[in-house]
Formats: C-alpha cells, sequence, structure tokens
C-alpha cells in the first residue's frame, strides 16, 4: 500500500521490460463460430498490444451478455466500442477493471490479459488492478469533498502523506485534466460546484492522478453540453500519448474523431474490428454498414 | 356533483381537513400544557373573606383562589347547604389556605352563597416553607433570641425580614455546599478505604501485608476523622446560627404562630406589588423550579436533578445507540448476503420497534440488571458485595435498555440512507483501487451521517420520553445526588437517576398533595417537552450543516 508515485512510475517500465510483443499474438487461434475474425484486423502489425480479450463469454444469470468475445487492443491509442443501446460494450469495458465482480449474477469464462497476465487469475488483487486500470463513468460522480481532496483520494488511499508530493500530484493531474486554470484558486472547495462538464474533468484528473496504465471511459460526455464534450474530446486526444484509451459511446461522430480504433458491436457479438478510418469508410460487414448508415441502432 | 367530485377538490379538502385536525390537536396539547405551567409561578393575590357555614358558624378565610365552577343548587342542596328554591346554579370556589400546620387541610371549596366581600389585604403575605407547605397570613413580629426587632408597620420591618430571611438563605447554602462538598467528600474516602481493606481480605494476602495495609487505613482514616472532626464542628456552628430568628405571624383566624426564619424560603407580599414586581417574582421562581431540589415529597420546590438525569441518561443512551445502530445498518446492508435470512432478521430487527417499552424494562431488569450487572459486580466490585454496584439498577442499565429500545430506529434510517447513496459514487471509488471497506469509510459512511443523524433524532424524542421500563431499571422518585459529581470517577453510571417523565407520573399520581401538585404535573410536562424540544434542535442543526456539507451528493 506504501506506494509513492515514484513506485508507481517504476511499476511502469518494470511491466514494460517483462512484456514482449511476440507474446500478445503467440498461440492465438481464432475462433471458427466467432462473426468477427479478428486476425483480418490486425492492420496493427507495429501496435504494442497492451489488452487482449479471448473467447470471453459474460452471463447474468442465464443470460448470455457477450459471446465469445476476442480482440486485442493497442497501447497508447483510443479504443471505441460502438454500437446500439444494449449491445455489451459498456459490460466489456467493464470486465477490463473488473467491476462486474460486483453484480453478484454475473460469471466470466475466457481470458482477458494485461501485458499478457491474466486478469482473472486468482490471486489477482481487484482493488490492484483497478490502479492500473482507471475508469471514467458516464455521470461524473465526484465524491462530496474538496477539488484537492477528489484528485488526492487514490494516493492517500495508497498511503501518500507527504504534503508536498501531493500538491505536485494533485497540480499536474488538475493540468493534465485541463482544469488547472478553472480551479486553481478554489482546490478547497466543494467539488460540487464545478459545473457539470467540470466535474468530468475532475474525474478524469482524479483518474490519471494515480497514474494507471489504461484508462476506460464509459460514455464520458453524453450528459454534457456540446461545448463540454468537445474539451473533453480535446482532452482524450492529449491523453493518449501517455495512457492507453478504451471509450465507449454512442456517438459515432465522437468515436469517428477521436479513436485511432473502432469495434462495432451488436446483440453481445463482435462484429467488426478495424482502425477507425477503414471501419467508418469501407466496413466490412453489412451490419456494421446499416448501423453507421444509421439504418438501426 | 360528479364533475366536483372529478376535480379533486373534495380530495384536497379530505387532506386539508385531516392536517388542520392535526395542528388543531397539537396546538392545543401544548396550549394547554404551556398555560398551566407557566401560570403555575405567578404570584396570585392573597384573597380574605368571611363565610357562614353549614352550622351557621362564621369563618374567615384567607388564601389563593385557585379555581371557580359552577354547580347546579340541587347538587349543593344534597351536600346539606340551605339554598332558596329559587337559586339553580351556584358558584364554588377552591381557595388554597395553607397552613397545614394549623388547620387540616390545605385546599377547601367554599360556596359562593353566604360569603363576605372579598378584600385585598396589603399586609397579607405568603410564606414558601420547608415543612407543612405555604403559609398565609399576617406577619407581626420579629424576633432575634427571643427579643423583639421590628413590628409590623415599623418603617424598616419588611426590610428587616428580607435582610434576614436573605441571611437565612446564605447560610442554608453554605450548610448544603459543606454537606454536599466536604462531607460528600469525606465520606467517599472513608467508603473506599473500607472498600480497599475488603479487597485485601478477599485476594488473601498474608498477616504482614494485611497488618502493613491496617496501619496505612488507620493513619488514613484517622485523618479523615480529623478533617470531619473539623468541618462538622463548622457545620454545627452555621446550625447554631440559623436558630437565631423567628417571626411572628397571625393566620386569618387570629392565631399567633411562630414560624423559625431558617424555615422560609421565600416571603411575598402579592397584594403590595405592582406588575413589574410580580414579574420579578415569576422569573425568580420559574429559575429555582428549573434549578432546585425538590422538597416535600416532590410537591415544592425545583426538578433539577430530574431534568439532569434525563439529560445525561439520554446522552449515555446516545453514545451506546449509535455505535451499535450503525455498525449493524451497514452490516445488514452492505455485507450481509440478501437473502431469506437477512429478511427475516430485517424483519424481527423492524419488529423490535413495536414491542411495548414495558417489555423492554422486564428485560433490561432480568437480563442487564440481574445476569450481567450481578456478573460485574462478582467480576470487578467483590469488596462491595453483598451491597450490589452495577447488580442493581441504575444509570446505566436505564440507557442501555432505552439503547435497545431505540435500536431499530437507529438501523432503519441509517440503512434507508445508506441505500440512497448513488451506485456512481462507489463505483468511482472502487475505480480507484479502493477496497470495499476503504470505499465504505471514506465515501460512502460519511455521506450516510445524515441519515444516521435522523435516526438518532428520532431515538432521542422516542427515549426522552420514555416512562414504563425506566421505573424498572434505575429511576426512582428521589435521587437527590447527580450522576456526575467532583469525586473519582466523576460520571457515577451505577447511581440511580430522575426522570422528568417519570417524575410527572410520581408527583401526579403518587402525591400525597394532589391540589398542590396539579401544577407542578404541568410545569414538569412542559419542561420535558421543552428539553426534548432542545434536544431534537440540536441534532437537527447538526445534521442539517451535515446535510450542506454533502448538499448535491444524493441528487
Amino acid at each position: 500500500m506504501l506506494e509513492t508515485t515514484d513506485a508507481v512510475a517504476n511499476r511502469d517500465t518494470e511491466t514494460d521490460a517483462v512484456q514482449a510483443p511476440e507474446q500478445a499474438h503467440a498461440g492465438y487461434e481464432p475462433d471458427q463460430q466467432q462473426p468477427f475474425d479478428t486476425s483480418e484486423s490486425l492492420a496493427m502489425e507495429n501496435e504494442t498490444v497492451k489488452l487482449e480479450v479471448k473467447d470471453l463469454n459474460l452471463y447474468y444469470g442465464q443470460d448470455r451478455a457477450l459471446k465469445n468475445i476476442s480482440l486485442q487492443i493497442p497501447e497508447k491509442k483510443v479504443t471505441a466500442f460502438i454500437g446500439p443501446s444494449g449491445c455489451g460494450k459498456s459490460t466489456l469495458l467493464r470486465c477490463f477493471n473488473r467491476m462486474n465482480d460486483l453484480v453478484d449474477s454475473c460469471r466470466i469464462d475466457g481470458e482477458i490479459l494485461l501485458d499478457g497476465d491474466d486478469i482473472y487469475a486468482p490471486g489477482v488483487d481487484a482493488a490492484e488492478l483497478r490502479r492500473q486500470v482507471g475508469m471514467v463513468f458516464q455521470k461524473p460522480n465526484p465524491f462530496p469533498k474538496s477539488i484537492y481532496e477528489n484528485v488526492a483520494y487514490g494516493l492517500r488511499l495508497q498511503g501518500v502523506k507527504s504534503k508536498r508530493v501531493l500538491d505536485t500530484v494533485v497540480e499536474n493531474s488538475l493540468r493534465g485534466a485541463a482544469l488547472w486554470d478553472e480551479v486553481k484558486d478554489r482546490l478547497h472547495d466543494n467539488a460540487f460546484g464545478l459545473s457539470g462538464g467540470q466535474q468530468q474533468r475532475l474525474v478524469i484528473a482524479r483518474a490519471i492522478a494515480i497514474e494507471p496504465e489504461v484508462i476506460l471511459l464509459d460514455e464520458p460526455a453524453s450528459a454534457l453540453d456540446p461545448i463540454s464534450t468537445l474539451k473533453i474530446e480535446e482532452l482524450i486526444y492529449e491523453l493518449k500519448d501517455k495512457y492507453t484509451i478504451v471509450i465507449v459511446t454512442h456517438n459515432m461522430q465522437q468515436a469517428a474523431r477521436v479513436s485511432d480504433y473502432t469495434a462495432f458491436m451488436y446483440m453481445g457479438d463482435l462484429i467488426e474490428f478495424g482502425d477507425t478510418d477503414t471501419l467508418f469508410t469501407n466496413p466490412a460487414k453489412k451490419k456494421t454498414e446499416d448501423y453507421i448508415t444509421g439504418r438501426y441502432g | 356533483m360528479k364533475n366536483w367530485f372529478k376535480s379533486g377538490a373534495p380530495w384536497i379538502w379530505l387532506n386539508g381537513g385531516a392536517v388542520a385536525l392535526c395542528i388543531v390537536m397539537v396546538v392545543g396539547l401544548l396550549g394547554l400544557i404551556a398555560i398551566r405551567g407557566f401560570g403555575h409561578f405567578w404570584p396570585a393575590d392573597i384573597m380574605q373573606t368571611t363565610i357562614v357555614d353549614k352550622a351557621g358558624v362564621g369563618k374567615a378565610i384567607l388564601g389563593e383562589k385557585v379555581r371557580s365552577e359552577t354547580i347546579p343548587a340541587a347538587v349543593a342542596r344534597d351536600g346539606g347547604y340551605e339554598i332558596g328554591d329559587d337559586v339553580e346554579l351556584v358558584t364554588r370556589y377552591l381557595v388554597k389556605e395553607g397552613n397545614r400546620d394549623v388547620s387540616a387541610r390545605d385546599f377547601n371549596w367554599y360556596l359562593g352563597i353566604g360569603m363576605g366581600e372579598w378584600e385585598y389585604p396589603e399586609n397579607a403575605v405568603s410564606i414558601e416553607r420547608r415543612e407543612w407547605g405555604n403559609f398565609y397570613g399576617f406577619p407581626q413580629q420579629l424576633l432575634e433570641n427571643g427579643a423583639v426587632i421590628a413590628s409590623l408597620g415599623e418603617e424598616t420591618f419588611w426590610q428587616e425580614l428580607s435582610e434576614r430571611v436573605e441571611r437565612s438563605l446564605d447560610i442554608h447554602s453554605d450548610i448544603s455546599h459543606i454537606e454536599k462538598g466536604a462531607i460528600g467528600r469525606i465520606n467517599h474516602k472513608l467508603e473506599r478505604i473500607r472498600l480497599d481493606k475488603r479487597r485485601l481480605e478477599l485476594q488473601g494476602a498474608d498477616a504482614a501485608t494485611m497488618a502493613a495495609a491496617e496501619a496505612e487505613f488507620a493513619a488514613r482514616r484517622a485523618e479523615l476523622d480529623a478533617q470531619y472532626v473539623e468541618v462538622k464542628a463548622e457545620r454545627d456552628a452555621l446550625y447554631k446560627l440559623l436558630e437565631r430568628d423567628t417571626l411572628i405571624a397571625t393566620v386569618a383566624s387570629g392565631r399567633e404562630v411562630k414560624i423559625p426564619l431558617q424555615n422560609i424560603v421565600r416571603v411575598t407580599r402579592p397584594n403590595a406589588m405592582g406588575v413589574f414586581g410580580k414579574m420579578g417574582q415569576y422569573v425568580e421562581r420559574f429559575w429555582e423550579f428549573l434549578s432546585d431540589e425538590p422538597r416535600e415529597a416532590n410537591t415544592e420546590g425545583g426538578i433539577f436533578p430530574a431534568i439532569f438525569g434525563t439529560v445525561t441518561m439520554v446522552l449515555v443512551m446516545s453514545i451506546i445507540v449509535t455505535p451499535f445502530g450503525v455498525l449493524a445498518a451497514i452490516y445488514l446492508r452492505e455485507y450481509a448476503k440478501q437473502g431469506p435470512v437477512l429478511r427475516l432478521i430485517r424483519i424481527s430487527v423492524y419488529n423490535l420497534a413495536g414491542v411495548p417499552s414495558i417489555v423492554y424494562g422486564v428485560f433490561g431488569l432480568g437480563f442487564f440488571v440481574y445476569i450481567l450487572g450481578g456478573s460485574l459486580d462478582e467480576l470487578f466490585y467483590p469488596e462491595s458485595l453483598p451491597a450490589p454496584t452495577f447488580g442493581t439498577p441504575g444509570l446505566f442499565w436505564a440507557s442501555l435498555t432505552l439503547a435497545l429500545l431505540t435500536l431499530p430506529v437507529v438501523i432503519v434510517s441509517t440503512e434507508e440512507g445508506l441505500s440512497r447513496i448513488p451506485t456512481t459514487i462507489r463505483q468511482g471509488s472502487l475505480a480507484l483501487g479502493a477496497t470495499k471497506a476503504e470505499t465504505l469509510w471514506k465515501v460512502v459512511v460519511p455521506l450516510a451521517t445524515p441519515a444516521m443523524m435522523t435516526g438518532l433524532i428520532l431515538a432521542i424524542a422516542r427515549a426522552a420520553g420514555e416512562v414504563a421500563p425506566l421505573m424498572l431499571v434505575g429511576v426512582v422518585k428521589l435521587a437527590p445526588s447527580l450522576p456526575i459529581d467532583g469525586n473519582y470517577p466523576y460520571l457515577h453510571l451505577d447511581q440511580k437517576i430522575m426522570h422528568l417523565g417519570f417524575h410527572i407520573y410520581d408527583v401526579g399520581f403518587q402525591s400525597p398533595n394532589v391540589e398542590a401538585a396539579r401544577p407542578l404535573v404541568y410545569a414538569t410536562a412542559l419542561t420535558l417537552v421543552l428539553l426534548i424540544i432542545v434536544l431534537n434542535l440540536t441534532a437537527i442543526r447538526i445534521r442539517n450543516s451535515l446535510r450542506e456539507k454533502y448538499r448535491s451528493a444524493s441528487d
């Protein structure tokens, strides 16, 4: 628990060292049942794979919410999940930081590898995992604390007490989330005093304060006005230099604007996955084409 | 007509009517208590008149008119009064004549018929005494050691009287200070020496240790004895001083009465007082009621020990019930596996709130006092056995019983509060790498504090007004020593306490003098209501400031 920011940074380099690029592809045979063959998709030969999903099935009780999903998410890129409501894209996103653990009836088989290690393996600490895989939700959810304490929350959990370290991290995180200039004079005011868009950027600052490797964004702009949405999108663009970003969105224009790779999901199936330009301009599947041209969804 | 029904107007009237009825009842109840309670302290004028009774004997009356009522003449005739046939209604008056030492009864009914003119003589006084209740009459002479100092009519008389009453009150307060302070402390230390010795005996100390300890105890005891002699001499001297003055006064019938000044608490001359004088008197009496100890089987004096006991008990109860209730609620809501067992537990807890409170009293007496308290005594206080320390009803058991009684309220409202915390906030914390426990203690529980305060407010309101179980587990009619004092361990959880609710019952229904006690019942009830309001307002203020702090989190 006593990890300082330096320790977090060290861990970054360590995991990089452990990770071998070829490991991501090794020994993987695409499933014939799968509607989309990932082997085609890898127009990402020169990408490092950060997260890899292998034959993932997810059940809520008797319902099968995700069906044989396999895909690879490249490092330091933005990957978007699109699809109609209820298609399982948020569910899939929540698998990456094991948020589904909180749902009693939820059962998973298959593997999800983060840097080659199965995050569902026995002995993996979910809290530890969530420090590496941060998440931002649809509705801004700041804590009922001051702006400063919101950002410092994750560090305090890790036992960081030094005011100097906290001050530095809070400032850097708020700068990283493009919020510093707006709140620097009222760091100790209640976070609820901020506007919706500011709250959402605060939540992002809170997530990057603990220096995760992956940031999951679950429809981060859907509750915001167009100007705030624009700011969030610009922020995502900047963040991808340092973090692997996975974003779920309803808004296809948004996916087209911010993402490098896009996955289209429908009824629990992964229909198509590829780089965003190709998927939007020249989709391989009829369903994808129908969806992005607005025939349903 | 049908349209009128459809418009919803009858419903609005019905709902409005229900609210109006509630308001009328609440305002009526509080109004009645307030008027009767506050009215008690107003110094009433003293009336003087004469009446010819049934036997044709004339009698002088002097006292306060308490109330009057109109009764049919026939009823009075049946009572043996001679009333003309043309009279249908007669008025009768209840007069407080006091002087229980002179005449048998201090409250008497008199028929208006046959009563002379009412006068309000300026020199009539009402004297509050330490025994025999109030005195009504005319003071005549003031004696010092048997020699006349001043007589009625002399200019200095009233001045002299009030100064000397003041002096005796001062001496009284000095004496009670000595008795409660110094002598109480000495007794406490002597008792501790006895207990120390007994403890050594119980531990089976050998003869040598025993002898050494014995010598030390003897030395300590001798020192305390010496102190006691000194203090006692001081006190006796004060008692001697008290005996100096005497007041000679006549009652309505003209008979002379000697009243030692040390028996007098207050002399008032209401007929000679203006409105402002009466107001001053009113405030003084009201303050005495709040700050003094009861006298004369609780029918006179104040209720301070009862107020203090009630507040202490409620505070101790809050300290016990809050952590228990909150922890239980957190387990039920956050950790326990939802299912039939949990549902059963929850239903049981909710139903505890509906168990008659006397049942809690019996349980408290049987389990807490006898079993728990008895075991505690054997374990920790064997030296004072057979006299029980915790094996007898007392403050702690009363508070614990009330805590049990109010536990469901705290659990239910805390659970409600926890269930209202948005999941998004919990997920936000979990997504930052917090464990479930960290999320609970750092985010969820602070957000639920207003709900916990709501539970506590309800618990306080219920506990402060509860009487029935308390009679069994620690509340008594008279316990003039307070549960908090200067002797170690300062808060005496084993002590019996007085309680406002029980005081109302005791004064109202167990009192030998119903008429004298009646206004005290209202005044005590008023104090209890005010006390509960004050406790609640405090808790509500705390809750509101908490709500303000976590303002829009529950949107």
